[in-house]
């Protein structure tokens, strides 16, 4: 498998994104926001479009609307102009339909679309691998400098809000690390199922994890074993990578969830 | 020089998204280091009335003050120690008393601070302080309601707050949890001297320890101490205008 290049770009930018998207997710699960991640994928989608329409690169536009949208919608949330679901509505329709109408000005409604949508490995090409590695470690660089801070939102949001805490700010910082995640994610697993892969590692974790910091850790392991595993099962059973991957990761879910029942009856 | 008191309202008028009056001016001192229950019915307004003390709303007409400065610009808010309703403390991940405490220590440190040794001392210190010295490592969601309880104030008190402020905290708590509650507010009150406002519709837990008693129904309707509240309004939920 990894005589091949495009297999070992693919677990290359596949290892940062198994780290990442779980390591972002594992907040916005917890504060029961584990939708947003679909809302700003849907508005990278737009990105995409733009980028097709503009000929420059699509990740780069995804990356910008991503951030936008993602800001945007803890905008609508924060200043209770929209309630959290109807924030994220509004974002994530109008993001796909300017998608769509993007799309079709720039005649590309065609199989290249589903590379973004779904995801292609063969499309990762060494450079994409730099820029990945280095964004995604910029954010994992953030995630470690601020998990208590995230932490003690997550643990008590009012309270922190009490004592000073700017958890405004630190709810800014989370959207724009889950667009960041994202549209580093297009390649791999495509912007339709990049928020599973925030979420169902995280899922799986909160039924076996013993506490916050365990659950984290193993959100990430979890999230980066999803990946290897549906990369290597897509290659050798010819099957689309996004959709191996989110399915290997539902499969977790399933298995931690036994997991964690078996754990409570023995308690 | 004139010491501010701790929370200090005048003609505070309030209503939520321009509907109907919660409450309607209303004045209230609290000296620092008094223990007071601000009591009354459900509906009444007494978790508006926190919440303006703490900033998270703006009163509609009049002023609100912490130790001097308007509730809202309060530069020390470090110093203020919350416990929100349990409700909205509904947790999924697992978490532990440690971590939960730890995380009160945040406001002092900033976001950017790392949990230092003294930071570690001082959330063993308040662990230690509410009794669950022994289940420091357990999960949260495995402690009793009131233990759950102690472990918030833990949190609180891991700031070293000057004002220690909780909304309804006998909630889904047993009577007999309710009674130690109580005995541990009042001792924190006496060996730490923190100012503590304790907001809920039953006051039967604190009634022994307070030293005033706010009945709030929209405006308030009798501050004093529990000794002479009228016996009829003993009963909260026969608080009358």
């Amino acid at each position: 498998m990894f005589e091949s290049e495009f297999m070992r770009l693919a677990f290359a930018v596949g290892a940062v994104i198994g780290v990442l998207a779980p390591a972002v997710g594992f907040f916005l699960v917890q504060r029961r926001l584990s939708l947003i991640g679909d809302g700003i994928g849907h508005v990278a989608f737009a990105g995409v479009a733009l980028g097709i329409l503009l000929d420059v690169s699509p990740i780069l536009t995804a990356l910008v609307a991503a951030v936008a949208g993602g800001v945007a919608i803890e905008w609508l949330r924060s200043r209770r102009l929209a309630a959290g679901d109807q924030a994220l509505a509004l974002v994530f329709y109008t993001g796909i339909a300017a998608g769509v109408v993007l799309v079709s000005l720039a005649g590309s409604l065609d199989v290249n679309l589903f590379q973004y949508l779904f995801g292609s490995i063969l499309t990762v090409t060494r450079q994409d691998v730099v820029v990945v590695a280095l964004l995604g470690l910029a954010g994992l660089l953030c995630i470690a400098v601020l998990y208590r801070a995230f932490s003690a939102v997550v643990i008590d949001e009012e309270g922190a809000r009490v004592s000073g805490v700017p958890v405004g700010f630190l709810n800014v910082v989370l959207a724009v690390l889950a667009a960041l995640t994202v549209a580093l994610s297009l390649q791999i697993v495509g912007v339709l199922l990049i928020a599973a892969l925030m979420v169902l590692p995280v899922t799986a974790a909160t039924r076996i994890g013993w506490s916050l910091a365990s659950t984290m850790l193993l959100s990430i392991g979890l999230g980066l074993g999803s990946v290897f595993l549906g990369l290597t099962i897509s290659y050798y059973a010819d099957l689309p990578p996004g959709g191996t991957i989110v399915l290997v990761a539902a499969g977790g879910v399933a298995v931690a969830a036994v997991g964690g029942a078996l754990q409570s009856s023995t308690r | 020089m004139q010491v501010a008191p701790a929370v200090e309202l005048e003609s505070v008028s309030f209503a939520y998204g321009g509907g109907e009056t919660v409450l309607r001016e209303v004045d209230l001192r609290i000296g620092t280091g008094e223990f007071v229950a601000l009591a009354g019915p459900n509906g009444g307004g007494k978790t508006t009335l926190l919440r303006l003390v703490l900033g998270l709303e703006r009163p509609a007409a009049g002023a609100v003050r912490l130790y001097g400065e308007p509730a809202e610009r309060f530069s020390a808010r470090d110093t203020l120690g919350y416990l929100p309703q349990r409700a909205s403390l509904a947790l999924d991940a697992p978490v532990t008393v440690r971590e939960i405490v730890a995380a009160g220590t945040l406001p002092a440190r900033g976001v950017f601070g790392p949990l230092r040794r003294a930071d570690r001392a001082r959330v063993d210190e308040a662990i230690a302080l509410v009794g669950l010295a022994e289940r420091t490592d357990d999960q949260l969601r495995l402690l009793s309601g009131g233990q759950q309880q102690r472990a918030m104030i833990a949190k609180a008190l891991a700031g070293r707050p000057r004002l220690l402020a909780l909304d309804e905290p006998t909630t889904g708590v047993d009577a007999e949890s309710q009674e130690a509650l109580g005995e541990l507010l009042a001792r924190l009150h006496d060996d730490l001297g923190v100012t503590i406002l304790y907001v809920s519709h039953e006051f039967g837990a604190v009634e022994h320890h307070v030293e005033r008693l706010v009945l709030v129904r929209g405006a308030i309707v009798f501050d004093g101490p529990p000794s002479e509240l009228p016996g009829l309004w003993h009963d909260p939920s026969h608080v009358h205008v």
